[in-house]
């Protein structure tokens, strides 16, 4: 059903996201349970990045391994700049604008000096980005609390009504940002920028004799994809009232690559339902599996096996499913025409 | 007027001579080849004129302007368009995204307007996609708009990537071994295709090894061998040209 939902062409696909947006828009109205829109806002911000990082690895090619350096300067810009820290209180509304543009800065960071480098080097080099952040916001004692990371965020209001320690009002912003990053990837997706990341993604000499500027194009996609990772920062550090720095270790961008890579990378659906199935794997199902083992006095630790869990699917998923759960055509194409893809002589 | 005009330019990778002081001019209009062994260094002026390489000397004018040394895309938006010696489409995206993004040198709309499909945008995504259509009609693929590029046979990738090429408007297009690996039928519509394209106002520059399609369709033949430049001329005094016929076939003993 879902392979066919991603198949349909643009108006239906536009009906079923409106009629998905206002069932959860109503959701909150039923469900009076708060935990669980605790648990979807949390898996909203996973959305959030997947849909992020999949700009940059789905649709331009370029593999980034720390991609969750983006997430953390997100968080910490809210932190620092809406805490008592510096004593500094920037509204939570304008600094998610301002989360996401400070990100968006680091991705052009990021991305200007790699923009030589493809494939195995680019990732190595995004890995090391990943690992110096967090350590940056670690040894910054004096600006950061160090491992301590900050406290006591500004909680954020609407209207004058503070959001309190109710997750719906979360819930409700993550649900818009998604639904203005569901807006902008389509977009960027159908336009001359979007045939130009793909054209790089499938051969970058090639796509320079088509007038492209890879260098920008590049460029745009590390920052849009660094934007999307700002904003879900800036929402996690607000919901969470507190960041440190061992939230953003190497596997949570490890995590957010897997989302990709299990929903179909590229693909705007799978992306979004990769991300969701992960997401409860980690956060919904291991933690149950504890409490169904020990209901039964088996004394397991099932987060222990998380990687082993991850692992189990993603072998699965390659084995069974290579393209992902819901493909886009693209990729679909490609895998199930093997390796035959030639290299330019 | 020249369109094109190489002066004494050479190519040095490392301590090897690919290029040596070649100099020629194409003309405004014409149908102008280049022939020579294999490794005569045709390839590497093709990218010396596209800015893949930057002549280590000498100078490369288009329409009265140097472009040696100038980025890819530059050159490409000042009007000079290339096909590949081993083909190079986007494989996995369809014929149509293929020739659209030809026209990415053409397009105006910036990154704003992609991300927010102002008015504009959509206006010039439906000119751009009715000209790629139009484009694929003229080298003969109608019918394979939505197909992947790497899913067409291997004629119809070579003419995709002519339409490609097209979409950028070039005056000058280069075509790299354009009839590699075609047969009879598909080397008659291939002349054909070039002689429309003359038509459209398109300067052809093209390498080749194929002589029946050389001395069929080109006014004037250069002809490379081991970097240098031996012979210059219409076909029929390539044909006879003894320093060309020993490139080739070797001195009599």
């Amino acid at each position: 059903m879902l392979q066919r939902l991603a198949s349909l062409p643009r108006s239906r696909q536009i009906i079923v996201w409106i009629g998905l947006a206002l069932v959860l828009v109503a959701l909150p109205f039923i469900d009076h349970n708060d935990s669980h829109f605790n648990l979807l806002a949390d898996a909203g911000v996973y959305v959030l990045l997947a849909l992020g990082l999949n700009i940059v690895v789905g649709f331009a090619g370029l593999l980034d391994l720390g991609y969750a350096a983006f997430f953390a300067i997100g968080s910490y810009s809210y932190a620092m700049l809406a805490s008592p820290q510096f004593n500094i209180h920037v509204p939570f509304w304008v600094m998610l604008f301002l989360a996401s543009g400070i990100a968006a800065v680091f991705g052009l960071l990021l991305g200007a000096p790699t923009l030589r480098l493809r494939g195995d080097y680019l990732a190595i080099v995004t890995l090391g980005f990943g690992e110096i952040v967090p350590q940056t916001f670690l040894n910054l004692n004096k600006y950061t609390g160090g491992p301590n990371g900050i406290s006591s965020l500004d909680t954020p209001s609407f209207f004058g009504h503070p959001f309190g320690f109710a997750s719906v009002p979360y819930y409700y912003v993550i649900l818009a940002l998604i639904g203005v990053g569901l807006f902008a990837a389509y977009n960027l997706r159908d336009s001359r920028l979007g045939r130009a990341w793909m054209a790089i993604r499938e051969d970058e000499l090639a796509a320079k004799h088509m007038g492209i500027n890879t260098t920008t194009a590049k460029l745009a996609a590390f920052a849009f994809g660094a934007s999307f990772s700002g904003m879900a920062g800036c929402i996690f550090a607000s919901k969470l009232n507190l960041v440190s720095p061992d939230s953003f270790q190497f596997s949570v961008s490890v995590l957010v690559l897997a989302m990709l890579v299990l929903g179909g990378m590229g693909n705007i659906p799978g992306v979004i339902v990769g991300s969701l199935v992960l997401f409860t794997v980690n956060f919904i199902f291991l933690p149950q599996a504890n409490n169904i083992a020990a209901s039964i006095n088996l004394h397991v630790d099932f987060t222990n096996y998380r990687f082993f869990v991850y692992g189990f699917i993603l072998v699965a998923i390659m084995l069974f499913k290579p393209e992902g759960l819901i493909p886009s055509q693209q990729r679909r194409a490609e895998l199930r025409a093997g390796h035959a893809k030639t290299e330019p002589g | 007027m020249p369109l094109l005009e190489m002066d004494n330019v050479t190519k040095m990778f490392g301590g090897l001579t690919a290029v040596h002081n070649v100099s020629f001019t194409v003309e405004q209009g014409a149908i102008v080849a280049m022939i020579g062994p294999n490794g005569a260094g045709k390839s590497t002026i093709f990218n010396l004129i596209t800015g893949i390489y930057e002549p280590t000397k000498g100078t490369i004018e288009f329409a009265d302007h140097h472009i040696e040394g100038l980025p890819t895309y530059q050159i490409t938006a000042s009007g000079i368009a290339r096909t590949f010696q081993n083909i190079r489409l986007f494989a996995f995206m369809s014929a149509l995204d293929n020739v659209m993004t030809g026209e990415h040198a053409r397009m105006k709309a910036k990154l704003w307007d992609s991300l927010l499909h102002t008015p504009g945008q959509r206006k010039e995504e439906a000119q751009v996609q009715a000209r790629a259509r139009e484009l694929l009609a003229f080298v003969g693929l109608e019918g394979d708009a939505e197909k992947y590029a790497r899913n067409l046979p291997y004629g119809s990738q070579r003419r995709l990537e002519i339409g490609r090429a097209l979409a950028s408007e070039p005056r000058l297009l280069l075509l790299d071994e354009p009839a590699a690996g075609m047969n009879p039928r598909e080397k008659e519509d291939l002349m054909d295709l070039i002689r429309r394209i003359r038509e459209r106002g398109v300067t052809v520059f093209l390498i080749e090894h194929d002589m029946g399609l050389v001395m069929n369709i080109s006014e004037r033949v250069t002809v490379l061998d081991h970097g240098d430049k031996i012979a210059e001329g219409t076909p029929a005094e390539i044909r006879s040209n003894q320093r060309v016929i020993e490139a080739y076939l070797g001195k009599p003993a």
